[in-house]
């Protein structure tokens, strides 16, 4: 784990100071934007929002997503953009308790709303049961979607437990099963183009407690 | 270091460290999203604008004017650059098509301006404001109208061939021909092109998505005309690439000439929609197949050419080019024929070349081999070939084929497939299909710097990138073996440019040349070890974190001293791809069920076996054939770049229009490697597979639906309008 994160840091050293030196050179600034917005307060909205337990206010343009909310305002960058329009589920997030496209919705929606994001999951050497699993099943490549698979897919295990069905559900009467198809089908709308498929329901299905 | 002659043995065949199933180093960075990708990286005290682009909404023609005044007035907006302002500007050596300037529109969706305001939402509002008025031309768009059309290109060996096919072709007893068809397809990576550019005075820090650093660095220099040295490039995590970030793209330029007006950092991303047609697609291709055999199965002459088009200066989709190494047979030819098409630029896309050209080719072998009335397995046994064969003189490096072919079939059950349509259960048809995957090793220079510090920590420093393929983790795996340290003991930095120019992420050399270039690094450090200890260097071992010599022993940690050392170097390659061929060798096996109702087909079953050489992880090699084979099926089921040959574009150009596969397409994959090595490829003795686990994999899903279904579709994708009218009745 030693590299990336160091690599992570010296990044942020680097911006620092190629920041300072920008903000000397007259351009703008924090103040700037502030202002700006104060002329278009029309379009501005308040929202408090609690993310991964903690609580902030915001004032948001109407237009900003939830998902430009967290990864633009709260610097929660482990959401991911990735097409913005709700066709891939990299921006999954689970909001008061259900996975939702986190781009499909607007940020003033959500007012007074619980959202929990992938980095309230867990933390590198504090990880959540099924990040854990997606190391040790190699569940993911380029990492991109990853954080949308992982959310969706703690939610997923809650939806069988609650016994909410899916197309894939051959019994209504019965509690929804924990098995791979029921959970592939689930997963559908989380795109991994590197292809992880196989080893993301690995890791699942083990959490989950079930063989493959 | 140079390497010209075979490896021997080295510190790497130790395989403590290498080749074992480490999992990724960066693994818990991935998954918790503490991974910084392009867009992404922030500093709370800088104040970033935000760049959104507009593209052009013509596929040909000129700007006659643009007039940003509404946008300009917009609340939050800080400047609008747009292409004739800019001007024409210096294409990179890699781009083909123009990403910015001037008034000229080559393709849809070229960027002709970029809004740049406080907001995300103020500059896309802003963008919607801008008015163009355009003198539209008349293109070409259609590949199959333009086939006649079509000229023998410049550059790039078109032509090749061997004894005489023609007559071969007549003269032998049975004879084969066909036509068959890929569509354009899309990279769809995850993550859109995306830059940060930074200005200060003349120097520019771009943050950025890119599979070369180097490359990108070079271009972006000579598009902006300033000097190479004044950019700092990074690009450490990227989310996917396929080829569709080996090129420098509109993003990173567009990012730097909005900061530039706006005097602020700007970020700029693709919007979804936009990639398709804004950046490169693999082309589509026509090709046609021609075998003729001997009764027993013995190819006498074998013919492949290929049609595809793209924009003026282009190259053609290098579909032949497997037919040319991958079966035996005294009498062969292949052609490449290139049209001019002016839609969107077409480009590398992984396996380019050899993915669409085992489409049609390995359709074509299975068809073959039930003319002639053999298994396809044992007709490409039989085929196989350990020379070059249209130069017989040139040996394979290692070939091991025929072994993937034999242990494929025995893991599968391949004995139990039947003949076609004969499998039924319930509303499904079953089949099973196989066809060759072959890819070529190819080496370009890789150079690393290793840093060994007094703690004993060894960092690797190499604008080498990971694109998912598992770079950060196979170089951490070469350094702790080198060293021999424990991968704990091992960081490693990625996708600088201030970092030894390495041989980046594509054409499956990535993973062979870069740690082959930490191999060399590491020997220099080795030394410098040997050399500070006072070591003669010949009879040094570094093991357990000591380095030894005779009967002394010191920890690697004191050798460094307060002042640690460094090795940097740069692999060379001599001309053992010249005397030998190399490649790397595969065989897809794939059952799949189609519904006789509907002719949806489902995979069922998917296998992998490939010969490349030493695999340096097998967790990571495996996870790169994993997602081949599912590229792989929605090549063969779904994806297609439709084009409106109209007005020529991609129409579908988003994820949902677009369809790459999802969970639910994909049943449980296996893959298994041989176990073998290849000296001759580098002192790591190993080749790519992440694409070569693409190769093929397309054609025998398609020859599993025929076995299926007895419906022979050579025209992908293979969707279910494609064989509902061959289906049996269902009552």
């Amino acid at each position: 784990m030693q590299s990336p994160i160091q690599l992570e840091i010296s990044r942020r050293n680097l911006l620092i100071s190629s920041a300072a030196t920008i903000a000397v050179t007259g351009a703008a600034t924090g103040e700037a934007v502030a202002q700006g917005a104060r002329t278009s307060m029309q379009h501005m909205s308040k929202v408090s929002l609690s993310v991964n337990g903690e609580s902030y206010n915001l004032d948001v343009d109407n237009r900003t997503t939830l998902l430009d909310a967290l990864r633009e305002h709260l610097h929660l960058t482990g959401t991911k953009k990735g097409c913005d329009h709700g066709q891939c589920g990299a921006c999954t997030v689970i909001v008061d308790g259900r996975r939702i496209n986190s781009c499909l919705t607007l940020a003033v929606m959500h007012d007074g709303d619980e959202v929990i994001t992938i980095e309230g999951l867990g933390q590198p050497g504090a990880l959540h049961p099924l990040q854990a699993a997606f190391v040790k099943h190699d569940g993911f490549q380029c990492g991109y979607c990853t954080p949308g698979q992982i959310c969706s897919s703690v939610a997923v295990l809650e939806e069988i437990k609650a016994n909410i069905p899916s197309h894939v559900t051959g019994d209504l009467t019965t509690q929804a099963a924990v098995t791979p198809a029921e959970i592939r089908e689930r997963m559908s709308g989380n795109i991994c183009r590197c292809g992880a498929y196989s080893n993301i329901i690995d890791a699942i299905v083990e959490v989950a407690g079930t063989k493959a | 270091m140079q390497f010209d002659r075979p490896a021997t043995t080295n510190p790497i065949d130790r395989l403590k460290v290498v080749g074992q199933p480490i999992r990724r180093i960066d693994g818990q960075l991935k998954t918790t999203g503490r991974a910084m990708y392009a867009y992404e990286w922030h500093d709370t005290n800088t104040p970033y604008a935000y760049g959104y682009p507009v593209g052009a909404a013509i596929a040909k023609g000129r700007i006659k004017s643009i007039d940003i005044s509404a946008a300009e007035k917009a609340p939050g907006v800080l400047a609008v650059v747009t292409a004739p302002e800019v001007g024409e500007r210096k294409k990179g050596k890699f781009n083909t098509a123009k990403l910015f300037g001037g008034d000229q529109v080559q393709h849809y969706h070229q960027a002709i301006a970029v809004v740049v305001a406080e907001t995300f939402e103020q500059a896309r509002a802003a963008a919607t404001l801008i008015s163009v008025d355009y003198a539209e031309e008349k293109g070409s768009f259609d590949l199959r109208q333009a086939m006649d059309t079509a000229v023998k290109p410049a550059s790039g060996d078109p032509d090749s061939g061997a004894g005489d096919f023609d007559t071969a072709f007549k003269a032998a007893p049975v004879t084969f021909e066909e036509s068959y068809s890929t569509p354009d397809q899309s990279h769809a990576m995850m993550e859109p092109h995306a830059s940060i550019a930074v200005w200060e005075g003349d120097e520019l820090t771009l943050w950025t998505s890119s599979q070369m650093i180097d490359w990108w660095r070079s271009d972006l220099a000579t598009t902006l005309d300033v000097d190479k040295e004044k950019i700092h490039l990074m690009s450490p995590f990227i989310g996917g690439g396929f080829g569709g970030k080996l090129f420098l793209r509109a993003d990173a330029v567009l990012a730097a000439f909005a900061a530039k007006a706006a005097k602020r950092p700007v970020k700029v991303a693709l919007p979804r929609p936009f990639m398709m047609n804004n950046t490169t697609h693999r082309p589509a291709t026509i090709q046609r197949v021609r075998i003729g055999a001997q009764r027993d199965g013995k190819i006498t002459a074998i013919a492949h050419e290929s049609w595809s088009g793209d924009q003026p200066g282009g190259q053609p989709e290098a579909a032949v080019m497997q037919t040319r190494l991958l079966y035996a047979g005294e009498n062969r030819m292949t052609a490449m024929r290139l049209a001019t098409l002016d839609l969107p630029e077409g480009n590398a896309m992984r396996a380019p070349g050899e993915a669409p050209g085992l489409m049609a080719l390995e359709i074509a072998m299975d068809e073959m081999a039930e003319k002639i009335g053999i298994d396809p397995v044992e007709f490409r046994i039989i085929n196989d070939t350990q020379v070059d064969p249209e130069k017989t003189e040139r040996p394979f490096s290692y070939r091991n084929l025929i072994g993937c072919l034999k242990t494929g079939a025995d893991h599968f059950n391949w004995s139990a497939r039947g003949r076609p349509g004969s499998r039924r259960e319930g509303n499904w048809l079953i089949g099973m299909g196989v066809a060759a995957a072959f890819r070529n090793n190819i080496h370009f220079p890789s150079g690393a710097r290793v840093r060994l510090n007094a703690e004993g920590v060894v960092t690797v420093e190499t604008d080498m990138t990971d694109i998912g393929t598992g770079s950060y983790t196979i170089i951490a795996q070469t350094a702790a073996e080198m060293m021999g340290l424990t991968i704990d003991k091992v960081a490693v930095q990625l996708g600088d440019s201030r970092f030894p120019v390495s041989a980046g992420s594509g054409g499956q050399f990535g993973a062979n040349c870069s740690t082959a270039g930490v191999y060399a690094a590491c020997v220099k450090l080795r030394e410098a070890v040997s050399q500070k200890l006072g070591f003669n260097s010949a009879d040094v071992i570094f093991e357990n974190g000591e380095v030894r010599s005779g009967n002394r022993a010191v920890p690697l940690a004191e050798a460094a001293g307060s002042k640690g050392l460094v090795g940097e170097d740069t692999i060379q390659w001599g001309n053992l791809t010249e005397t030998h061929q190399q490649s790397t060798f595969g065989a897809h096996f794939v059952e799949v069920g189609v519904d006789v109702a509907t002719g949806e087909s489902r995979i069922r079953r998917m296998l992998a076996v490939c010969a490349a050489g030493r695999i340096l992880n097998p967790v990571t090699a495996r996870s790169q054939v994993l997602g081949a084979m599912t590229m792989g099926a929605g090549g063969a089921l779904s994806e297609e770049l439709a084009v409106d040959t109209r007005r020529g574009f991609f129409v579908n150009h988003d994820l949902a229009g677009y369809e790459v596969p999802v969970h639910a397409d994909i049943p449980h994959q296996e893959v298994i490697f041989m176990d073998e090595t290849d000296p001759m490829s580098s002192p790591m003795k190993a080749k790519g597979v992440g694409e070569l686990g693409l190769c093929g994999v397309s054609a025998a899903i398609a020859n599993a639906i025929y076995n299926a279904t007895g419906i022979r579709v050579r025209h992908y994708p293979i969707t279910l309008d494609k064989l509902i009218g061959g289906l049996p009745d269902v009552a």
